[in-house]
């Protein structure tokens, strides 16, 4: 089923107490796109993401994904990745996924691998992801989100303490699950890493978003 | 509605009045306890209206999971702390009682036995709500209260079922009735009840009033343009 | 992609927890040698006769088995926690009452092998031998755990999101238990002097185990939701 707009965002407010994370978000997104949320610490981008996934309830306001404002009815077709790594640390990556996938209904083995692979990690590696470095953690991170061929990935942070290869080979890895038709929403402070890749930059700022521009070095305007 | 509240209030310290008068003057002193039994007529009074209360905080809950509606959510607030206040008369009632007329602090008496659970229930639904960082600490609480009161029958049932197997000396049992003693038990227990209704009422509005003031100063938060870091 | 099922989903993150559990096998430790203390100390504080501690064990050893389960419990969501991998669970469109289940009898297993241990020693050191039906202390142990277990993990779930996380467990459990933990050593008692039968009480933990499992079911969706 194809939409116009995949995402729609309406007076979106979050308050924890009496701060205000989320002070009036609107917005729409259209699919197969890849959009950058950028903007500075306590902007707001990563409760507005995980208002996306679900995970946040409004204190006001509404979230339409998929032509529903009820997240959990198409939570099969989100994928997540956050800055914590969302894996137990005692299993490998394979020992991971094959659990994860479970969750989603996916018996075989067969896709936990690929998905592995797309992240060029191997998965018959057998150590534990509490030994990865910081960069294979995050790349294994990547392989659990879109482990159910979601429709929409929400990734937090997907490069942080990554070295620059593996950032870039996830970076390709993006561009091809976007053109594959997917909508991928990236909040980050590595913006560079996507100039050229991102249809989009969402500049947010004080819990709002003041700029949406095509180019990385358009700044966030006035 | 607002003007239902001073003349519940007013009926209230009247019933109140009345039933001191009654308990204190009119009904006859007790055989065997003497004057000591006259806490008969807050003791049991107190246990009514607190069970009162928690039914009310029950259906509070249940109301708010359904609706969602924060009113229902202060109803449960405020039944759950004044339940308190008088689960906690009845537990210091109670060995005041029984200490001169039975010689004994405590015993485990079905009703002191069933109030001392729930008053622990209870406690610990206040605690949560005041330990709770969630966001949902309403939803959590009425959950938690649901489960109390589930609770109940079966503590019920295990105290009636323990003193059955290891008998123990009952508060309250034993002594005469005197058709006047029974007029002060009731006056005072309808008055409790209205009492219990009357502060209950009260916490209600004062909980609502405080989550205004809470709703209104995060609108204003909202509104007014936040600091640059 | 086939649709996820709620005993499929049960299973999986069982034998992950038992995997997780045996991998750290440090915790298991120390919650063993714990269990061992507790009864080391009970009874060095409660020593009576033969005769005397038939009466009385009953009550020392479910409070010690109270106690040791509630260290337990305390362990069962910070696994979760860790990594924040709750969330990617959440996120899932896995049912919340597969995580619960999963969680229950995970830590009832976890429970009974500590239950299997201290057992042993408080035969040895009360000199315990059950006048009553035997056979029966097997029901009331599977029954009074369980109760246990399941308010248990559920209150460990709803403490999850609140200050002082570890006392408030037992703050929630403790009260809720009580008809339940009457039970438990008015059963234990019952069989061990002989003299009453333990029918009645085992009946009530029966109602008891059936009513608050099916609450935890109904009502596991909301907490594990609540932020």
């Amino acid at each position: 089923m194809t939409y116009s707009h995949i995402v729609s965002v309406r007076d979106l407010v979050k308050q924890f107490g009496r701060f205000a994370a989320l002070r009036g978000v609107n917005a729409d997104f259209v699919p197969s796109r890849l959009y950058a949320i950028l903007g500075d610490n306590g902007a707001g981008k990563t409760t507005l993401l995980r208002s996306l996934a679900g995970l946040s309830a409004p204190s006001r306001g509404t979230i339409s994904i998929m032509g529903t404002t009820n997240l959990r009815s198409i939570c099969s077709h989100l994928g997540y990745m956050a800055h914590p790594s969302l894996l137990y640390d005692e299993l490998s990556g394979m020992e991971n996924l094959r659990y994860f996938a479970r969750l989603y209904g996916i018996d075989n083995d067969q896709r936990c691998e690929e998905v592995i692979r797309s992240v060029n990690l191997d998965p018959e590696l057998q150590r534990p992801v509490e030994q990865y470095s910081q960069g294979m953690r995050q790349r294994m991170s990547l392989a659990r989100a879109w482990l159910n061929d979601p429709e929409i990935l929400l990734l937090d942070e997907p490069f942080s303490n990554v070295d620059l290869r593996s950032a870039r080979e996830m970076v390709n890895l993006l561009i091809q699950l976007r053109d594959q038709g997917k909508t991928i929403f990236v909040v980050t402070h590595q913006a560079s890493l996507l100039d050229g890749a991102a249809n989009e930059f969402v500049w947010m700022e004080a819990g709002q978003i003041v700029n949406r521009t095509e180019r990385f070095n358009m700044g966030k305007g006035d | 509605m607002k003007r239902a509240f001073p003349i519940l209030a007013v009926l209230t310290v009247a019933l109140l009045c009345y039933g001191l008068y009654q308990a204190l003057w009119v009904a006859p002193t007790e055989k065997t306890m003497g004057d000591v039994q006259r806490i008969f007529y807050y003791h049991v009074p107190s246990a009514w209206t607190a069970g009162v209360l928690f039914l009310v905080n029950f259906l509070a809950s249940i109301a708010y999971l359904m609706s969602r509606n924060p009113k229902a959510d202060a109803l449960a607030v405020a039944a759950a702390e004044v339940g308190v206040v008088f689960c906690t008369i009845v537990l210091v009632t109670g060995p005041i009682w029984a200490r001169p007329v039975w010689g004994i602090w405590w015993t485990w008496d079905l009703r002191l036995t069933l109030t001392l659970v729930l008053w622990l229930i209870y406690v610990s639904y206040l605690l949560l709500r005041r330990f709770s960082t969630s966001g949902q600490t309403p939803v959590m609480a009425a959950v938690l209260a649901i489960f109390g009161t589930l609770d109940i029958p079966l503590v019920y049932f295990s105290i009636w079922f323990f003193r059955t197997q290891h008998p123990q000396p009952v508060i309250g049992g034993g002594g005469s009735i005197d058709p006047r003693m029974l007029h002060a038990f009731f006056v005072n227990l309808i008055a409790f009840t209205c009492f219990g209704a009357l502060i209950c009422w009260a916490r209600y509005r004062l909980e609502v009033l405080r989550r205004e003031v809470e709703e209104t100063q995060a609108l204003e938060s909202l509104l007014e343009p936040r600091s640059a870091r | 992609m086939g649709k996820p099922s709620l005993i499929g989903i049960t299973r999986a993150t069982l034998l992950k927890d038992l995997r997780l559990e045996w991998r750290s096998k440090d915790a298991i430790n120390s919650m063993l040698f714990f269990a061992l203390l507790v009864v080391v100390i009970f009874s060095f504080s409660f020593d009576p006769t033969a005769e005397e501690s038939r009466r009385i064990a009953g009550g020392l050893v479910w409070v010690s088995f109270l106690f040791a389960a509630v260290v337990a419990l305390n362990q069962t969501w910070a696994r979760e926690l860790r990594n924040q991998v709750l969330d990617a669970y959440r996120v899932s469109p896995a049912p919340a009452n597969s995580l619960f289940m999963a969680k229950s009898v995970g830590n009832f297993v976890f429970v009974a092998v500590l239950e299997a241990l201290m057992t042993p020693l408080f035969i040895v050191f009360y000199n315990l031998r059950a006048a009553g039906p035997a056979y029966q202390l097997l029901i009331v142990a599977v029954l009074g755990t369980w109760a246990l277990v399941v308010n248990g993990t559920f209150f460990a779930a709803i403490s999850l999101r609140t200050r002082s996380r570890e006392i408030m467990l037992p703050l929630l459990l403790f009260p809720i238990s009580i008809p339940a933990l009457l039970a438990m050593v008015e059963a234990t008692s019952s069989i061990l002097t002989g003299e009453f039968s333990a029918r009645f009480w085992i009946v009530l933990l029966v109602a008891y185990d059936v009513v608050f499992t099916m609450a935890s079911l109904f009502l596991f969706e909301l907490v594990l939701h609540a932020e």
